[in-house]
């Protein structure tokens, strides 16, 4: 997007929450267990495309890459995915609730 | 094209694709900064495709060569990392930076 | 890094403060958006099939927290005052800064420096590219389409947004961090900080410096 148009730059900074940490962390940890490239995440954030961008905040555009590298490597499969996203929101109606019960996972 | 100072013109080809060579630099002509070592194709690592290594160079290059009459500050500059498949030399009669 | 959370159900106070101090945003209570239930489910996913554990997860989340612009400010402080190793840092970043002791990873540094004369300034033009491994993470400003877009057409306009007006004497260096390296800003050190030692210095360096869209506090 470089010399295009646009308006002044936000000012606005905010603290990260938990999950994008985590979505963060992730990606981390996928490259360095050679499930993933940072280019493989650039590359499907950018055939996201610019509606991405414009409704979706930066760490769900990176969980959704993630995700999209890890099926491509194999990491687990889309029904697997599908079967724990159910289950996951099974456990309550936020995210406190939902990852709470994650066994295992840190508090 | 590996020495510092040589001038050298960003291929202008725009193929679909990850591709690391910004389009705002595409066909604008430069001159090298510094040559950073070799480093693995991203358009190869971008699929998850073993990736041969590159050589990748900083460029550098003005606002009057890369925004033309638009440029506020014609001296001021603009240093990308370009990979040497993207790098085109230059000769003296057909550069086309001012 | 060595840190086990393996434990149920305990609660670590740390992971309710940012870095910063600052509570998280309220995302923990708010209602369970689509994206995080990906982060659930993608992180057990990977954990259940020995991927990762929760542990590699969380030293990860540490590791990060860990890393803050106070880590580039040393850098830059230890620039001001000893010129061997301000040359060292200039030529080739990353070793420099892995003298001082910071773990930087395979982060590939280029320190550019400041004169009065040249202001450097730092842009991912592509993506978010940032020093991340020396300074945490990039501020949201910095992945704005906005910063984005502007900051390699109209530097100085950018730049005056965040309150740094540039003579016309001074060339402004756009660096656009297109591939594999990373740059950090070593600002011009501020006039009247004669006798001031390291960690004076470096308390003077703000993160901004060290993108260029920022200069060094001033000595109380």
């Amino acid at each position: 997007m470089g010399g295009q148009d646009a308006g002044p730059v936000p000012p606005g900074e905010h603290d990260f929450a938990l999950w994008e940490k985590r979505v963060d962390a992730l990606v981390m940890v996928a490259q360095a267990h050679g499930l993933m490239t940072v280019d493989g995440l650039r590359r499907v954030l950018e055939d996201m495309g610019e509606q991405a961008f414009e409704t979706m905040s930066y760490y769900e555009r990176w969980v959704a890459s993630l995700n999209e590298n890890l099926i491509e490597a194999g990491a687990y499969s889309i029904e697997e995915l599908g079967r724990k996203m159910a289950e996951v929101q099974e456990r309550g109606d936020t995210y406190a609730a939902a990852a709470r019960a994650d066994g295992g996972a840190d508090g | 094209m590996a020495e510092p100072g040589q001038r050298v013109r960003v291929a202008r080809m725009m193929p679909p694709g990850h591709v690391r060579a910004p389009a705002y630099l595409r066909g604008k002509t430069g001159v090298i900064e510094r040559r950073l070592g070799a480093f693995g194709n991203p358009e190869k690592l971008a699929y998850g495709l073993p990736a041969e290594p590159r050589d990748l160079f900083r460029v550098r290059f003005t606002m009057a060569e890369v925004w033309g009459a638009e440029a506020g500050h014609p001296a001021d500059t603009i240093d990308a990392e370009i990979y040497e498949h993207w790098l085109e030399p230059v000769t003296g009669e057909t550069g086309d930076a001012a | 890094m060595p840190h086990d959370h393996h434990d149920h159900g305990h609660d670590h106070g740390h992971d309710h403060l940012s870095p910063s101090g600052h509570p998280f945003r309220a995302d923990n209570d708010a209602p369970l958006t689509y994206w995080q239930t990906m982060e659930i489910a993608v992180r057990e996913l990977l954990i259940e099939k020995g991927v990762t554990t929760a542990a590699e997860v969380q030293a990860q989340i540490e590791a990060m927290d860990a890393r803050s612009p106070a880590n580039g400010a040393a850098v830059v402080a230890r620039a001001w005052t000893d010129p061997a190793f301000k040359a060292r840092l200039l030529a080739d970043a990353s070793p420099a800064v892995r003298e001082m002791g910071f773990d930087i990873g395979p982060l590939k540094l280029v320190a550019v420096e400041n004169t009065d004369t040249v202001h450097n300034v730092i842009v991912c033009t592509l993506c978010s590219c940032y020093p991340r491994n020396l300074l945490g993470l990039p501020p949201d400003w910095y992945k704005t389409r906005e910063y984005r877009s502007r900051t390699v057409k109209e530097p100085r306009k950018v730049l005056a947004e965040f309150g740094v007006d540039l003579p016309d004497s001074v060339t402004v260096r756009v660096h656009d961090s297109t591939a594999d390296m990373r740059y950090l800003v070593v600002p011009a050190r501020p006039a009247g900080t004669e006798g001031m030692d390291e960690a004076a210095l470096a308390a003077l360096v703000t993160r901004d410096s060290m993108i260029g869209t920022g200069l060094p506090r001033r000595p109380a």
